[in-house]
């Protein structure tokens, strides 16, 4: 709570539809669901991030 | 010589019943006690001091004081850059207000024990020792009781409230909290996590909640009596306050490590109101109009 003010960025976008995103942050495209949820996860952690559902296949990653 | 001791020992008297009170804010661990019971021995010399100086109509005694207030004003600035350096390394951050809160109140604690001891000194003067006494047992009652200050519970509701999920929001009563993407995260919430919803009891106490500082204060003091589950890199457990904008009502969302409703609604009832959050709307005419 305490960079409420702060500037979130997204850090990365892990998608199954490769056609749902497109921009200057790095895509993971995964095969599906499981794979999908895991290289967020990894990625979350090691970003010291967090994951958000855009609940269109898309998981995306904030910087806190 | 009776004079001076007097207003000291009413003003250290003070000093240390206020430092009780300091526990529940700010953590008095043995050298923060040191110093601040010391200083405020100096605080209650120089009030008691001055009474008997004046009466030898040595007045520049009384430039002392000035002194001596300059000192106390470090004091804050000292305690403020402690708490600040802390803080960087916090999870559950206390906040600038709540920081800023912690300070000056030390610093006007020292101002009332050297007033404590100032008015005792006059007392000891006029009417001997035990209108000293008198007058010291009412001055401190006086600082125990009014400077205490309200708290959470006295202004607001504060009762349980459940945690669903919208999809990957997590909603508490309509409120949304944050959006958790990941399942098996989604899952542990369900577990671990409480939720409260603070209700204010009037419009002075909507616009306190409205404050960002108060509200970290209150995620803060729930955070430190039951514990977080929270880490660097797991930020979907970071506890929160939310207001509803429809009401102005809050909810609390924590993921603690005693799951003990009980417990967090104590916790969340004792926060005390910072200053800097109290807004007093229904005292301007204006308010008052959209009262109703």
């Amino acid at each position: 709570m305490g960079k409420d003010a702060d500037k979130k960025t997204i850090l990365a976008v892990i998608t199954t539809d490769k056609d749902k995103v497109t921009g200057a942050v790095p895509i993971f495209i995964a095969a599906d669901e499981a794979e999908k949820e895991k290289t967020a996860r990894f990625l979350a952690r090691c970003l010291d991030a967090m994951v958000h559902d855009l609940e269109n296949g898309c998981y995306f990653i904030v910087s806190q | 010589m009776d004079i001076i001791l007097a207003g000291s020992i009413a003003g250290i008297l003070a000093r240390v019943l206020l430092i009780r009170i300091d526990y529940r804010q700010y953590p008095g661990y043995p050298h923060g006690y040191i110093s601040h019971l010391s200083l405020g021995a100096i605080a209650s010399g120089l009030g008691a001091v001055a009474v008997p100086a004046l009466m030898e109509k040595d007045f520049t005694a009384f430039t002392f004081l000035a002194l001596a207030a300059q000192q106390f004003r470090d004091i804050r600035n000292i305690e403020r850059e402690t708490l600040e350096n802390l803080e960087r390394t916090r999870l559950e951050k206390r906040g600038q207000d709540y920081i800023e809160g912690i300070a000056r109140t030390f610093e006007a604690r020292n101002y009332l024990a050297m007033a404590t001891a100032f008015t005792t000194s006059i007392a000891a003067v006029l009417g001997g020792i035990p209108a000293a006494a008198i007058i010291a047992a009412i001055l401190i009652f006086l600082s125990v009781t009014l400077m205490t200050g309200k708290t959470i519970g006295d202004i607001c509701e504060v009762v349980p409230a459940e945690i669903t999920f919208k999809g990957s929001l997590v909603e508490i009563e309509g409120i949304d909290i944050m959006s958790v993407g990941l399942p098996v995260m989604r899952e542990k919430i369900k577990t671990y996590a409480l939720a409260v919803m603070i209700k204010p009891k009037d419009d002075n106490a909507r616009a306190t909640l409205h404050d960002l500082g108060q509200r970290m204060a209150i995620a803060h003091t729930a955070a430190v009596v039951l514990g977080s589950r929270k880490d660097v890199d797991i930020p979907e457990y970071t506890p929160l306050v939310r207001k509803n904008p429809e009401t102005g009502a809050a909810a609390l969302y924590i993921v603690p490590m005693e799951k003990d409703m009980e417990s967090l609604l104590l916790a969340v009832k004792r926060t005390p109101v910072l200053e800097s959050a109290r807004i007093k709307p229904l005292r301007t005419q204006a308010g008052r109009i959209a009262s109703d």
